[in-house]
C-alpha cells in the first residue's frame, strides 16, 4: 500500500500553494521525515516531509496545488533499493467502479463523514483523512463534533416546498453565487462553534481618552525618534489588558469540560484586517513587553498581514483577543470570542461627547469598550470589574507605570 | 396542522415517525390494520422467523440430535402451541411499537387513509391537515392469474403463516425468498413440499452459487424442486389442488393439499387517492419518487415497497430494512440534513438453514459490467467452529476488484450468515479492500473466520485453513 503525499492545510486562509521545488526526485529513496519539497502559500513557505520511508513517486512536479491534493506518493520500503531493481509501478487506477482509496484525493469518507461533508458543502478533497489509508472519518470533518446539524431544532427547519411564481420582468436583478473561500468557511465554522458551544454575553463601559491622547501628543515624536515606531493606542490598551488579566485570571483562562486552564502569561491576539479577511496574530508575553516592543510587534504583524506573509504559527495560541472596530468607525459592537479563549475586548471609535466631569458638562473624547465573555467560566462581576479596571488605567495612564 | 402525516405503520412508516419525532416534528401515523408494524411484524418477517426457528428446533431434534449422542423418545409436534408461540412473538413485537409511538409522542390513528389534497388526508370520515404527507403503504402478495388465491387451498404467505394444521403435501410456486423460507418450515415439520420455479434456479436475484448451494440443502430436507417450470393453471377440489404446468415443453401435473403462491409482492396503493392528485403510478403500480423520496406533488413523499426510482439508482428490493433506511433518510432530508443511502450496500438475507446472505455485486453483474474481479471462497467444512456445531454446509465468497482489491460483493450461505453479513456491509461502506478484511483479527473459533479466510483467498489466494 502506498502512502500519499498530500498538500496539508497550512492555516486558516490557505487554500492553495505553489510547488516551489522538489528537493528529491521521482524514484529517489527517501527516509521518514526527509524534506521532500518546498511549498509556497500566500502566507508562508514550508517544507513537506516524507510521511514514510520508501521510493518517492512524484505526480505533480510544479504549479499551483490545493490543500488536500495528492502530489505524489511513497512506496514504502525499509531499504534503499539496488539501482537495477525495476520500478514496480502500480497499475493506473482508472476503473470508475473501484478507485482504490489510497490513491483517492482526500480519501474515501465514512458514511457519517460523507453526510457531514455534504451538509457543510465541503469538498472531500479539501479534507485530510486520518483514517486508515487516508480515509476521511467523522472527526476529520471540520468542527464535526461541535455542530449537531438540525438535531435539536424544535421545528422542522425547512418548509414544504411551495411552487414559486416565476419572477416578472423586473429589469436587471442579478443574483450571483460565489464559491466560499476556505478562509470564509473556516471563519464561519469557528464563529458558529463559538456561538453554539459557549454562553456568550457582552458587557460595556466607556473610557475618557483625554489623558492618553495628551500623553500621546506630548511624546509621540520622541517615541518615534527613539524606537522607530509610532505610539498608538494599542500599546496602552494591550498593557491595560495585561494588568487587568493578571488581576482577573479567569478572563485569561480557558474552559474545558472538566477543568479550567489558567495562563500566567498574556498572549494577546490582535485582530487584523487583511485583504483576504480577518486574521488574528498573537503578541506573545505581552505582560513583559514595553510599549515600544508591543507597537513594533503589532506593526510587524500588520505589514506581514498586508503582504500575506503571516505564518500559521503567528496566529496559533493566544489567551485573549483585542479587536478594534473603531478604525472603521464602529461606535459600539458585541465581538465574538476567539475560541478556545474565554473573552475578547472590543475597542471602538473615539467620539467627542458631552460628559459630566466634576458636575460640569464638558466635551471629552470618549470610546465605548465592550467585553464579550464566556459566562460558563466568568461571572458578571469579574467581567464588569475587568472593564472598570481598563477604564481606570486608560483614564489615568500613570497607574500603568505604578501598577496601582 | 401536524408537520408530518404518515400513512402505513410498517418498518418504513413507524421508523419515519420516530425519526421525525426525534427531529422535533409533530407526527400523526395512520394505520389500516388493528396493530402497528405492517406486513413485516404481523404477517412477514417476524412470524416467519418464529416458525422457522420452531421448525428448525424440531428438525434438529428429529434428525440431527442423534449424531450428538442425544436420543429423544416420543418426539412430537404440538402445532397449535407452535402457532400460539408465533402469535405471542408477533403480539409482543407489535405492542412494542405501540410503546415506541407513545414514548415519542406520536399520534396513532387506525383507519383507511385517502389523500384528498396536497396537505389533506381523509381517514375514514375525518379530514386531517399536514405540512407534509409520507406514503409508506408497502406491498401485498402478487396474485397469479392462473392460480387465484382462495385462502383455503391456494394461499398467500399470510395464510401460510397461520395454517390450522400441518398439510401432508404442499406446492410452493416461486423459489424466491418467501417461497424457500416457507417451504423450509413445512418440510421440516414433515410436509412433502414441491417448489415450482419459472427461472433456472432458486433465489435467482442472488449470486448463482448461492442458489445452487441452497438447492442442495433444500433437497437434503426432502424438498422436490422443479426449475424452468411454468404453471399454466389449476383446479381445486374440497381436499386438494392440482396444478398444470409446462416443463421442457412437456405437460406436468402437481397435486397437493395446499398451494402457496409466492411469486412476489406488488405495491399497495388501494384507495390511497394518489392518481386523483395527479401522481402517475408506473407500469407496475408503484409511486415514482425523486432521490429525496418526493412525489410529483412537492408536499407528498413516499418510501419503502411502494416506490420506484430507477433513474436515480433506487433498487426495488422490497426489504423491511431498506424501507427503514429510506424512512430515516427521507425524514432527515425534510429537516434539511443531507444523508445518503447506497443501494449497493443493502444486504439481502434468506432465513433458510443454512442461511443465505449477500451484499454488493454478484459475479454475473460484474461480468456483465466488464469489471475485472477476483473471487475468494472459503467453505464452512474447513471451519473448526462449523464442524463443532455440526453445521458445515455452505461457504463465503468474496469478490474484489482485480486491480484495486476493493471489495465489490460478498455472498454467503451457511450457519448464522444473516448476522455475519453486517461485517461485509461495514467493509463495503468503508470501501475496504479484500486485504483490509483479511487483516482484521477474527475471534477463534467463530463462523466469522470464514469471512477473513475468503478475503485472504480473494486478495492473494493465500487462505490459512484450506
Amino acid at each position: 500500500m502506498t502512502v500519499d503525499i498530500v498538500v496539508p492545510a497550512a492555516g486558516e486562509s490557505v487554500t492553495e500553494a505553489d510547488i516551489a521545488s522538489w528537493y528529491k526526485a521521482d524514484g529517489d529513496y527517501v527516509a521518514l521525515d526527509d524534506a521532500l519539497l518546498e511549498l509556497e502559500t500566500d502566507k508562508a513557505s514550508m517544507d513537506i516531509n516524507a510521511p514514510a520511508a520508501g521510493i518517492l513517486r512524484v505526480t505533480i512536479e510544479d504549479g499551483t496545488v490545493s490543500v488536500g491534493d495528492v502530489i505524489g506518493h511513497i512506496e514504502p520500503s525499509d531499504q534503499a533499493p539496488v539501482p537495477a531493481q525495476q520500478a514496480a509501478e502500480p497499475p493506473p487506477a482508472e476503473s470508475p467502479t473501484a478507485t482504490p482509496s489510497a490513491t483517492q484525493p482526500g480519501g474515501h469518507p465514512s458514511p457519517a463523514a460523507a453526510k457531514l461533508l455534504r451538509e457543510r458543502a465541503i469538498d472531500a478533497n479539501a479534507v485530510t483523512g486520518t483514517g486508515r489509508n487516508g480515509r476521511i472519518i467523522k472527526s476529520d470533518v471540520p468542527s464535526a463534533a461541535s455542530v449537531p446539524v438540525a438535531e435539536s431544532t424544535t421545528e422542522a427547519p425547512t418548509e414544504a416546498p411551495v411552487e414559486q411564481p416565476a419572477p416578472r420582468n423586473a429589469g436587471e436583478r442579478v443574483v450571483r453565487r460565489e464559491r466560499l473561500s476556505r478562509l470564509r468557511k473556516t471563519i464561519a465554522t469557528r464563529l458558529i462553534d463559538a456561538q453554539q458551544s459557549a454562553a456568550l454575553l457582552t458587557t460595556f463601559n466607556e473610557v475618557d481618552m483625554v489623558a492618553v491622547m495628551a500623553l500621546r501628543s506630548e511624546y509621540k515624536d520622541a517615541f518615534k525618534e527613539k524606537y522607530d515606531v509610532g505610539l498608538g493606542f494599542m500599546s496602552f490598551f494591550t498593557k491595560a489588558v495585561c494588568d487587568a488579566l493578571q488581576q482577573f485570571p479567569l478572563i485569561n483562562a480557558q474552559f474545558e469540560p472538566d477543568a479550567i486552564v489558567y495562563h500566567d502569561y498574556c498572549d494577546i491576539g490582535i485582530a487584523v484586517s487583511t485583504p483576504k479577511g480577518l486574521v488574528v496574530p498573537v503578541v506573545r508575553n505581552a505582560q513583559a513587553l514595553s510599549f515600544n516592543e508591543i507597537e513594533s510587534a503589532i506593526l510587524g504583524y500588520a505589514k506581514r498581514g498586508r503582504d500575506g506573509k503571516l505564518t500559521p504559527d503567528d496566529m496559533a495560541g493566544g489567551t485573549f483577543t483585542i479587536t478594534n472596530g473603531g478604525v472603521f468607525g464602529s461606535l459600539v459592537s458585541t465581538p465574538i470570542v476567539n475560541r478556545p479563549q474565554s473573552a475578547i475586548l472590543g475597542m471602538h471609535n473615539i467620539v467627542k461627547r458631552p460628559v459630566v466631569v466634576d458636575d460640569e458638562i464638558v466635551i471629552r473624547p470618549m470610546m465605548y469598550i465592550a467585553l464579550t465573555y464566556d459566562h460558563r467560566l466568568i461571572d458578571g462581576k469579574d467581567a464588569v470589574q475587568f472593564l472598570v479596571r481598563i477604564k481606570a488605567l486608560i483614564e489615568s495612564p500613570t497607574r500603568l507605570l505604578l501598577g496601582v | 396542522m401536524v408537520d408530518l402525516l404518515i400513512i402505513g405503520a410498517g418498518p418504513g412508516g413507524y421508523v419515519a415517525a420516530i425519526r421525525a419525532a426525534q427531529l422535533g416534528m409533530t407526527v400523526t401515523l395512520v394505520e389500516k390494520r388493528k396493530t402497528l408494524g405492517g406486513t413485516c411484524l404481523n404477517v412477514g418477517c417476524i412470524p416467519s422467523k418464529a416458525l422457522l426457528d420452531s421448525s428448525e428446533h424440531y428438525h434438529q431434534a428429529a434428525s440431527k440430535f442423534s449424531v450428538h449422542g442425544i436420543s429423544v423418545k416420543e418426539l412430537g409436534i404440538d402445532f397449535k402451541q407452535m402457532m400460539a408461540r408465533k402469535q405471542d412473538v408477533v403480539n409482543s413485537t407489535v405492542s412494542g411499537i405501540d410503546y415506541l409511538m407513545n414514548k415519542h409522542g406520536i399520534t396513532v390513528m387506525h383507519g383507511s387513509a385517502t389523500i384528498v389534497g396536497p396537505n389533506q388526508v381523509c381517514v375514514d370520515t375525518q379530514t386531517l391537515e399536514a405540512k407534509r404527507i409520507l406514503i409508506a403503504t408497502g406491498s401485498e402478495p402478487t396474485p397469479l392469474p392462473s392460480v387465484p388465491f382462495d385462502g383455503k387451498r391456494i394461499l398467500s404467505s399470510t395464510e401460510a403463516l397461520s395454517l390450522p394444521k400441518i398439510p401432508k403435501t404442499m406446492i410452493v410456486i416461486g423459489g424466491g425468498v418467501i417461497g424457500v423460507e416457507l417451504a423450509s418450515v413445512y418440510a421440516r415439520l414433515g410436509t412433502e413440499v414441491t417448489i415450482v420455479e419459472y427461472a433456472s434456479g432458486l433465489i435467482s436475484a442472488m449470486d448463482v452459487d448461492l442458489g445452487r448451494a441452497l438447492q442442495k440443502s433444500l433437497k437434503k430436507l426432502g424438498i422436490q424442486i422443479h426449475t424452468r417450470t411454468e404453471v399454466t393453471g389449476c383446479s381445486v377440489t374440497k381436499t386438494n389442488a392440482t396444478l398444470t404446468a409446462k416443463k421442457n415443453n412437456a405437460d406436468v401435473d402437481f397435486k397437493a393439499e395446499v398451494v402457496l403462491v409466492a411469486v412476489g409482492r406488488r405495491a399497495y396503493t388501494e384507495s390511497l387517492g394518489v392518481s386523483e392528485l395527479g401522481i402517475a403510478l408506473d407500469a407496475r403500480g408503484r409511486i415514482p419518487v425523486t432521490a429525496a423520496y418526493q412525489t410529483t406533488v412537492p408536499s407528498i413523499y413516499a418510501i419503502g415497497d411502494v416506490i420506484s426510482g430507477e433513474p436515480w439508482g433506487h433498487k426495488a428490493y422490497m426489504l423491511a430494512h431498506q424501507a427503514s433506511e429510506e424512512a430515516v433518510i427521507c425524514v432527515e432530508m425534510m429537516a434539511g440534513q443531507q444523508p445518503h443511502l447506497d443501494y449497493n450496500c443493502i444486504p439481502g438475507v434468506v432465513y433458510t438453514w443454512p442461511e443465505v446472505a449477500a451484499v454488493g455485486k454478484t459475479e454475473a453483474e460484474l461480468t456483465a459490467a466488464n469489471v475485472p474481479y477476483r473471487s475468494g471462497k472459503f467453505p464452512f467444512k474447513a471451519s473448526g467452529r462449523a464442524r463443532a456445531a455440526e453445521e458445515s454446509d455452505g461457504f463465503i465468497k468474496v469478490l474484489s476488484h482485480a486491480e484495486t482489491d476493493e471489495v465489490l460483493g460478498i455472498h454467503m450461505i451457511g450457519p448464522r450468515v444473516a448476522d455475519l453479513i453486517h461485517s461485509a456491509v461495514t467493509a463495503m461502506e468503508y470501501r475496504a479492500s479484500a486485504e483490509d478484511i483479511a487483516r482484521l483479527c477474527a475471534p477463534h473459533p467463530t463462523f466469522s473466520e470464514a469471512l477473513k479466510e475468503a478475503s485472504l483467498d480473494a486478495t492473494e489466494h493465500r487462505p490459512i485453513h484450506i
